[in-house]
């Protein structure tokens, strides 16, 4: 069951909100951000060595690591030529005071699958790389986003890490005699990733649209707008979360903000870090 | 106050239906909202246009909204260490300050259960009500109190108004065909003494009939009342209170 | 057994679905209130061969108390599917994918309650999904919008809602179960059609910004023919009242 909850419990007082606001009606943000500007970016490839692949990104105050785990399986009935994606997230209690342990709760499921479904839709990891044996052996790719600190938009931060940590992991290689298959130590060159994806967050604050929010937008945003792309911008996934509602005619507006970021952040990608 | 209103006199209405545009100085109401400059129904209802004003009257809901200066029927559902806990099918429990009751002060640890007892009726007015505390109750004046007689039954807190009728045309109806004494509340909750069981029978029979067939004229629905009533008692009870 | 050997054809030569429907033609749409007796509020939703069973309770006193929220209502909200709603039995512990469509429908429908009208108080939400045929989500939203209508409860809109894919290239409104598995993009929208907002938005699949664009419109149009079939469905029972 899904209820109503404050569960960041951060009641912002009514004087931050209205200066939230007007500093937006100047066209600025309270850290000093344009309304179209992401928070300064990083990636640590590799952060987590007995991961296959791993990433910690840093997106502003929020850090989110992800790693990737290499199980061989069987292929699923119906997909023989291809090996399986799974995506976890995970809010830890280290990330936000009020975060308790336990299962993923329905705020992780839901990062979880849209990371999943942006990845899979796009066809940004290439399943083909994953197969052994047709119908027989392929690896399953197990990706766990794990965030550690909760400091608005782990949404595109989930996604960031999880394109990385893919990229980052090489799969393993194997001698295959008929059907029997021996993992070596060493590693090939080969990625599953075919090209990166991102998920641009945009939060509707009033009047104003921001991308990129921090805690304190995103806890007085009326609803937010996630879209992900692929880098020759097909629109490859798109969730609303958050109680308000947004007009039919600001989508088309919203989507050419995020399109936009989604664009220098392609570059920031292939440019800083190398992911392409 | 100005603006335009784009509904009729006793039009139904859905939530999401504009009502109004501009500026009127219509009382508080959880059935019409308004956003910009544009009124909105925010409930299944009637419009009641009247002197260039309008309201909307709720036809569905189970839940009654209090309002200060309502006479209501309630149930007692817990006693409290100054009070009573009183349920009057509003979203929040109500409550009625033991003193009211007596006259007096309370002392604690006085036994509350010989004046009220879980289970109890009570009529009382609501005296306050902000949504930020719960309904308080008051006992006052003679037609308030406890219920000692008679029986009460209920209809949704929306249907109160069809089981009235318009000027009270129904509710009469149902009072001298019967011989019964009725006191209809808002919340929904009704008071009756009736001279014997098989009146008794005749008028509950009559108001789940009323609870179900609100999708009919007022008009016709007194006369389908009407025969319900005669064949349960009779014909000549029927002609001679229709002519009383 | 290859996925792409039974992927049929979507679009006839005739530019037909593969029920007879033009891309921009609707299911049939059956709503049914006060279907049940407990409820404070009750609704069924058929579209197609989808079909949904809602219930409201409340606005009702919250426990535990510590739980209620000082500004607002709580809305508890469930969205289920019953096992023998799909072809093959689904397990009726909750999946992922109904929690995550539970928190999806919760937001859409506060969106829409005055919520503000009832703090400390909550409201009760629950969806069963009777026959899974392609957009459970939104028939569900809609038959918990008609059940919030039949409470009587105060909100801004009822919720009309319809998704749009691609079915072999072409823009089709309102997936079927073949175009839902087969298709190329699945974008379930609903709104507050009188106030042009949008409620729920989703996109599975692909599309590019241009046929996004295209999507949206063609959504409207189908929402505003839902909206009135929902407005005709509450309004028939009451003649006008003299």
């Amino acid at each position: 069951m899904s209820a109503t909850s404050d569960r960041l419990q951060t009641i912002v007082s009514n004087v931050k909100k209205a200066s939230i606001l007007k500093a937006l009606e100047r066209g600025v943000r309270l850290d000093n951000r344009k309304p179209d500007e992401y928070r300064p970016l990083s990636i640590t490839l590799g952060y987590a060595k007995k991961a296959d692949g791993s990433a910690l990104v840093k997106l502003g105050d929020t850090m989110v690591l992800a790693g990737t785990k290499l199980e061989m399986d069987e292929p699923f009935p119906d997909t023989p030529n291809q090996g399986n994606l799974m995506v976890n997230v995970e809010l830890l209690p280290l990330a936000y005071e009020t975060f308790e342990p336990g299962p993923p709760d329905e705020n992780a499921i839901e990062l979880a699958r849209v990371v999943d479904r942006s990845l899979r839709d796009s066809k940004a990891v290439d399943l083909s790389k994953l197969v052994i044996i047709p119908g027989k052996k392929v690896w399953s790719l197990w990706v766990d986003v794990y965030v550690l600190d909760f400091a608005g938009n782990v949404m595109d931060a989930s996604t960031i890490a999880a394109v990385a940590a893919i990229y980052n992991t090489k799969l393993p290689k194997v001698e295959v005699n008929g059907e029997e298959v021996k993992v070596l130590t060493e590693r090939t060159d080969v990625t599953p990733l075919a090209y990166p994806v991102v998920t641009l967050t945009a939060a509707k604050i009033g009047n104003f649209v921001v991308i990129d929010p921090n805690l304190e937008e995103e806890s007085i945003a009326d609803a937010k707008l996630s879209i992900s792309y692929t880098p020759d911008m097909r629109i490859v996934g798109i969730q609303k979360s958050l109680g308000g509602a947004i007009k039919l005619e600001e989508i088309p507006q919203i989507e050419e903000v995020t399109r936009k970021a989604a664009s220098r952040l392609f570059s920031e990608l292939k440019n800083t870090f190398g992911i392409a | 106050m100005s603006g335009q209103i784009f509904v009729m006199d006793q039009q139904v209405v859905c939530p999401g239906d504009l009502l109004a545009e501009g500026d009127f100085e219509i009382p508080w109401s959880p059935y019409i909202y308004k956003e910009s400059n544009r009124y909105y129904a925010s409930v299944v209802g009637v419009v009641d246009v009247k002197n260039g004003t309008f309201t909307v009257v709720p036809l569905k809901g189970s839940k009654y909204w209090p309002r200060v200066g309502d006479t209501v029927l309630g149930m007692v559902e817990d006693i409290e260490l100054y009070g009573w806990t009183v349920d009057i099918r509003a979203p929040y429990p109500a409550y009625l300050p033991a003193s009211s009751l007596l006259n007096r002060p309370v002392t604690a640890g006085e036994d509350l259960r010989r004046y009220l007892d879980v289970g109890d009726y009570i009529v009382a007015k609501v005296e306050v009500f902000d949504r930020t505390t719960n309904p308080i109750l008051a006992v006052r004046g003679s037609d308030t109190g406890k219920v000692t007689d008679g029986t009460v039954v209920s209809i949704s807190p929306s249907k109160t108004s069809r089981l009235i009728g318009r000027n009270r045309s129904l509710l009469n109806t149902l009072m001298s065909m019967t011989g019964c004494h009725l006191m209809v509340y808002p919340n929904g909750m009704i008071h009756m003494r009736c001279p014997s069981s098989a009146q008794e029978e005749a008028i509950k029979g009559a108001i789940s009939l009323i609870e179900i067939e609100q999708e009919s004229r007022i008009s016709d629905l007194t006369e389908k009342v009407r025969r319900f009533i005669a064949s349960k008692l009779g014909e000549t009870n029927v002609s001679s209170s229709a002519e009383a | 057994m290859l996925a792409a050997q039974q992927r049929p054809r979507l679009i006839d030569e005739r530019g037909l679905r593969t029920d007879g429907r033009r891309p921009d033609e609707l299911r049939p749409i059956r709503i049914e209130l006060g279907v049940l007796k407990n409820a404070d509020g009750s609704a069924i939703f058929e579209m197609g061969n989808t079909k949904v069973i809602a219930a409201v309770y409340g606005p009702k006193e919250m426990h535990p108390r510590h739980m209620a929220l000082p500004d607002r209502t709580v809305l508890r909200v469930r969205y289920h599917m019953t096992p023998f709603s799909t072809d093959e039995r689904k397990n009726p512990a909750p999946s992922r994918r109904e929690i995550e469509l539970s928190k999806v429908i919760r937001e859409a429908l506060e969106s829409a309650i005055l919520t503000e009208l009832f703090p400390r108080a909550t409201i009760d939400v629950f969806m069963e999904v009777l026959q899974a045929d392609a957009g459970t989500r939104l028939v569900s939203l809609m038959a918990a919008s008609m059940a919030l209508a039949d409470a009587g409860i105060p909100m801004r809109d009822l919720i009309a809602g319809v998704a749009v894919g691609k079915a072999d290239e072409v823009l089709v409104l309102d997936l079927n179960e073949a175009e839902d598995m087969w298709g190329g993009a699945d974008m379930p929208i609903a709104m507050m059609p009188s106030l042009n907002k949008v409620v729920l938005f989703q996109l599975n699949g692909t599309m590019t910004p241009e046929e996004l664009r295209q999507a949206l419109e063609l959504a409207k149009k189908g929402i505003a023919e839902i909206y009135q079939l929902e407005k005709k469905a509450i309004k028939e029972k009451f003649v006008e009242v003299s």
